[in-house]
């Protein structure tokens, strides 16, 4: 489904403050496999998200995509069939537009754009039985500037957004971060209900390692730009969050200096 | 307000306001379009405009259908904002420098296609006189003044906003829009940022250049110089309409600009019956701007 080789990425090449981000990651990622990504702050989690989608041209490796070699594509064309949302409800939203202008954006995903009207009554009502599933009462607000609504209501909009046009591969960095424990695990639930219900393939960066173990089918930890474990099946179920700890150590030797991984329900 | 005019200086007035509103009405359209929807003062508009009425002058005085002549300066538009466009995405150099370096070569396409710095179209037919001949024909008997060149005008101001309008209700003209608002975002959903700047930036300058093109005809001369300020003019106009009507939908958007552009005029008719020079135009036009772009600022200041 998604095949990484050896991606490397360096980044202020050139300067004293080299900071390798990817240090030859290889992952092979099945259809259907839900990966939570875990690791410490600069440890390359979302750099590898973007090297995915293209928001990051690597240096070395290669990305490929259902059979197809993807690393040179620009980011428009590989976002046919990945969906992506971020921290920054800002990069996966449109704050000017209104909801059901966002959502007729997305609706089009992959397909040509043309002179057909975006938004029709038969679109409402579709946008509409979408956003009450998700229970946020954003099925009454169609015509609400996105700027006027709330982080976890807006994250939600976006979760939709990228998952309203069957995409192929769905990545998630750290969505539910910027967001309050409540919000948060309304979105969490929600993407659990969408990944699960369109079988999404899904590659899920967090902070959170009790989040990583709660959610998905397959857990990867990286350190310094590399996998240091790669876990699934009977490995996987039974994990705690201090086992996830005790391999950091193992795998990493280094002091696992922040509270921010352990804690947060 | 003009109280101490007597009657037939405020007919004159009103319907000199009206024809200038509308004639500039596109520009503001098109200004519309980079300045809102786009976010950049795109200098294009100091060559497209000028190149509108330099491409329908020289085409008028070769003979040429007035109606065609005014479509193919619109088009002649459309391919200087696509250049445009493409040294913007292509060459990756700043918007508003690509706009410059386009208007500078302009200058130099005018002058070839006018071959002189100013051409007279008092002796040829224009696009108003193909309307009085089609009224004529359905058995109205008109011809060329004020009311029918502003009625025309109108009309075709209507149809170009509505055309407008509708465009960005569409799947690519959402698209388009999404571009200038969000590029981050409208690329992760799969669209070519590249192609919607071209498309926007072609819509836009195609709009200027058909007033450029109108006013030549109206006006009867096509000259080098003007396109001089028209963005400035174009900014002001929609900022004025926008601090008006606000900024809520497409449909305000384009009213704002047409209202602003009318309210521009009638501002510049005011200033020259109370005894301003037309020397002092750019002055009073960089006043308004001025003032148009620190209403919400001094609103803030009002407030507290």
């Amino acid at each position: 489904m998604l095949r990484l080789s050896g991606l490397v990425k360096r980044f202020g090449v050139g300067t004293p403050a080299v900071v390798t981000a990817l240090d030859g990651i290889s992952l092979d990622v099945r259809a259907g496999d839900f990966v939570t990504l875990i690791g410490s702050n600069g440890a390359g989690k979302s750099t590898l998200l973007k090297a995915v989608l293209g928001l990051v041209a690597i240096d070395q490796g290669r990305v490929e995509l259902e059979g197809r070699d993807v690393t040179r594509e620009p980011v428009y064309r590989r976002a046919r069939v990945i969906g992506r949302i971020a921290q920054d409800p800002g990069e996966s939203t449109c704050a000017a537009m209104t909801v059901e202008e966002n959502l007729a954006l997305a609706a089009r995903r992959g397909r040509p754009r043309g002179l057909t009207i975006a938004v029709t009554v038969a679109h409402r009502a579709g946008f509409r039985a979408r956003l009450a599933e998700i229970g946020l009462g954003l099925e009454s607000r169609l015509g609400a500037r996105v700027a006027t609504l709330s982080g976890g209501q807006r994250q939600a909009l976006g979760l939709l957004m990228a998952t309203l046009a069957h995409p192929r591969l769905l990545l998630l960095d750290e969505h539910t971060a910027s967001l309050d424990p409540k919000a948060a695990e309304q979105v969490m639930t929600l993407t659990g209900t969408l990944v699960a219900r369109e079988r999404l393939t899904t590659l899920m960066v967090t902070h959170n390692m009790a989040q990583a173990l709660r959610w998905g089918s397959r857990l990867v930890m990286l350190h310094g730009g590399r996998i240091i474990l790669d876990v699934d099946g009977e490995a996987r179920r039974g994990l705690q969050v201090r086992d996830l700890v005790r391999k950091f150590y193992e795998a990493s030797g280094t002091e696992l200096a922040e509270d921010r991984l352990l804690l947060a329900p | 307000m003009v109280g101490w005019l007597g009657a037939p200086q405020v007919l004159s007035l009103v319907t000199n306001m009206l024809e200038q509103g509308f004639l500039f009405g596109f520009l503001g359209l098109g200004v519309l379009i980079t300045f809102r929807f786009f976010r950049f003062p795109d200098l294009t508009a100091e060559g497209s405009y000028p190149l509108g009425g330099s491409v329908v002058a020289a085409l008028l005085v070769a003979g040429a259908n007035p109606v065609l002549a005014t479509g193919v300066a619109v088009l002649a538009g459309a391919a200087a904002g696509a250049v445009t466009a493409l040294i913007h995405t292509k060459l990756r150099i700043n918007n508003i420098i690509a706009g410059i370096i386009v208007m500078t070569a302009i200058y130099t396409v005018n002058l070839r296609v006018m071959g002189r710095a100013n051409t007279s179209l008092l002796e040829t037919r224009s696009v108003f006189d193909v309307v009085a001949d089609g009224l004529h024909a359905v058995g109205l008997s008109v011809r060329v003044s004020a009311p029918t060149v502003i009625a025309s005008l109108f009309g075709l101001l209507v149809v170009v906003s509505l055309l407008l309008v509708v465009f960005f209700r569409t799947d690519l003209g959402l698209a388009v829009r999404a571009t200038g608002e969000n590029e981050v975002m409208i690329r992760a959903l799969g669209v070519d940022t590249d192609r919607t700047k071209l498309l926007g930036l072609a819509i836009s300058n195609a709009v200027i250049a058909l007033s450029g093109a109108l006013v030549a005809q109206d006006h009867g001369f096509a000259d080098i110089g003007m396109g001089i300020g028209v963005l400035v003019t174009g900014a002001a106009a929609v900022l004025i309409g926008e601090a008006l009507f606000g900024d809520r939908s497409v449909t305000r958007w384009v009213i704002a600009a047409l209202v602003g552009v009318v309210i521009y005029r009638l501002l510049v008719a005011v200033a020259l019956r109370i005894g301003l020079a037309p020397t002092d135009l750019r002055l009073i036009t960089a006043a308004l701007l001025l003032l148009a772009l620190s209403v919400p600022q001094l609103r803030r200041g009002v407030q507290g």
